[in-house]
């Protein structure tokens, strides 16, 4: 199949992390470049080459560190010369940015793109838990106007509805949920950076507290303080570069059902399925080609979806692929977020996800490594109507 | 039912184009959105219709009844004063296919909700300073005959 998308013209040249914790009290710009200047060293680049910027989310959005740094402020820290620069949450997924620099490099506006995203909800939230909402006068507006009038206050609340309605037509079980946390867990123990790294059973799984059923505290990622970020270059130039580049097989944006989180018509389906099936169209590669898999985290039960649409098991068998947890452990047929999701290495909010992914391919993961030389990763992020994936190759197919 | 027993809610900014689903309570009315030229209707409220887009919508009352789509009980204390643990459900309204509301079901114990559910509306009034009175509708089982 000839194969002239945008996106098999770049590679990943860089990748970068900082310190990753609870509350690290770190300045969050800080933090943020951090993993900047390391992803642009990693990329064998220096700074003035760099000529492009692009975040999630950008500002006035989200709770209290949800948003590390702006692009503005990046930019102007590392006194960067941009072609283009761009951030933004109407966008496919937090990796929706990545995708938008790969764009820009395929327009001829910049060569060398620079994308990251950093959170600092560990130190922001304190001690207290997440605190949504004063009551002191604020009014729901927007989407939230339908959903927090009704105690729908969490992403939680609204993402259980979709996991009750997966439960009630497949019969998928708590137990093989569980699954989800549980491998996390067995993967962030090997996972120097990882928050929660202390065995959890399934005893322990099902004696944490509801949140919002049929999901579990352990259900929950854990908010944290941390910046990850990538660089994204022209695959032509980047044959010069000091540098394990990672390829970009396929990438999927694609939004077709209703554009709202409590509106989706089809209650099973509720992330990704149409950028999923768009990834797919992209490449010649086929679902049996993936070696490991990192799916969104946020809470397990998107993960378990995320699983059924990149066809990774068919529709409404995820349940049982997950039974006892072997298919997925990093010794099972399709090793899943090997760095221990954001359920238990913490929510560094999608990122994670793509750069454990490179990471397992280019081999370097150390003990968490998969021993079976991964060569093709599926990387998924988002939920609900803020979907995208990736297809990553350790080769130049 | 005094002010003091009205639980703690996020209320909706009142705007023009939703106010009509905030204080269709008043008259005992769920109003929810509908194309006047080809009968369809819309929500979250749109001002345009998506099926014929005539701007020719206006809101009418439905029948109040409902089927509990998915529904997850919730037990985390997302602000202070809250009573728990309580009910959010997507409900489908009998009018049309895919026609779903986020709501809260209530006078029900929170274990027994199911999916499919026959459930009716039923209102909550506020009285807000700034925004004056409005009524959030909430869903209850269906009474038996």
């Amino acid at each position: 199949m000839p194969r002239n998308n945008c996106e098999t013209t770049t590679v990943v040249t860089g990748l970068g992390q900082s310190d990753v914790g609870r509350r690290l009290g770190i300045d969050p710009l800080a933090l943020t470049l951090d993993a900047c200047y390391e992803a642009i060293q990693d990329a064998g680049l220096t700074p003035e080459q760099i000529d492009g910027v692009s975040t999630y989310p950008g500002p006035g959005s989200g709770g209290s560190g949800f948003n590390g740094a702006n692009a503005y402020e990046v930019i102007d820290a590392m006194r960067l010369n941009v072609g283009w620069y761009d951030s933004g949450m109407e966008t496919p997924g937090q990796l929706g940015s990545v995708m938008k620099a790969v764009m820009a490099i395929n327009a001829g506006l910049a060569n060398h793109v620079l994308c990251y995203r950093s959170v600092w909800e560990g130190s922001a939230q304190g001690t207290g838990g997440r605190k949504l909402f004063s009551t002191e006068n604020q009014y729901a507006t927007g989407a939230q106007q339908w959903t927090s009038p009704y105690g729908s206050l969490s992403a939680a609340n609204w993402i259980a509805l979709y996991a009750r309605a997966h439960f009630d037509r497949f019969g998928t079980t708590e137990e093989q949920l569980g699954q989800i946390a549980l491998n996390a867990r067995r993967n962030a123990a090997l996972n120097p950076k990882a928050i929660y790294t202390e065995e959890m059973t399934m005893d322990d799984y099902l004696s944490s507290r509801y949140i919002t059923t049929p999901l579990r505290l352990f259900d929950c990622d854990a908010p944290c303080d941390g910046a990850t970020a990538f660089v994204i270059s022209r695959k032509d130039i980047a044959k010069d570069l000091d540098c394990q580049p990672i390829y970009i097989e396929a990438m999927g944006s694609a939004l077709h059902d209703r554009a709202a989180w409590d509106q989706f018509e089809d209650l099973t389906r509720s992330v990704g399925s149409a950028a999923a099936q768009q990834m797919w169209s992209r490449t010649d590669l086929t679902p049996d080609d993936v070696d490991i898999a990192e799916l969104y985290d946020g809470f397990s039960i998107l993960t378990l979806l995320w699983l059924e649409a990149m066809q990774l098991v068919p529709y409404g068998e995820a349940g049982s692929f997950l039974e006892g947890g072997h298919n997925i452990a990093r010794d099972g047929r399709l090793p899943l977020n090997t760095h221990g999701g954001q359920l238990s290495a913490g929510r560094l909010h999608g990122y994670g996800f793509f750069h454990e992914a490179v990471t397992q391919l280019r081999g370097t993961a150390g003990a968490r490594q998969v021993t079976t030389k991964p060569q093709v990763a599926a990387v998924a992020a988002g939920g609900g109507n803020t979907c995208g994936c990736f297809l990553l190759s350790a080769t130049d197919r | 039912m005094a002010e003091v027993d009205v639980p703690v809610r996020i209320l909706p900014e009142l705007t023009d184009r939703a106010r009509h689903f905030w204080t269709g309570g008043e008259f005992g009315e769920l109003r929810i959105l509908r194309c006047q030229d080809c009968g369809y209707y819309l929500h979250p409220p749109a001002s345009v219709c998506p099926k014929d887009r005539s701007r020719n919508v206006l809101p009418e009352a439905v029948s109040g009844r409902a089927v509990v789509a998915t529904y997850t009980v919730n037990y985390q204390a997302w602000m202070p004063n809250m009573q728990l643990p309580y009910v959010v459900a997507l409900v489908s309204l009998v009018e049309q296919p895919e026609l779903r509301l986020t709501t809260q079901i209530i006078n029900c114990e929170p274990t027994k909700v199911s999916t499919g559910m026959e459930v009716s509306v039923t209102f909550e009034h506020h009285h807000d300073e700034i925004q004056g009175d409005l009524w959030i509708p909430l869903f209850e089982p269906v009474k038996e005959a």
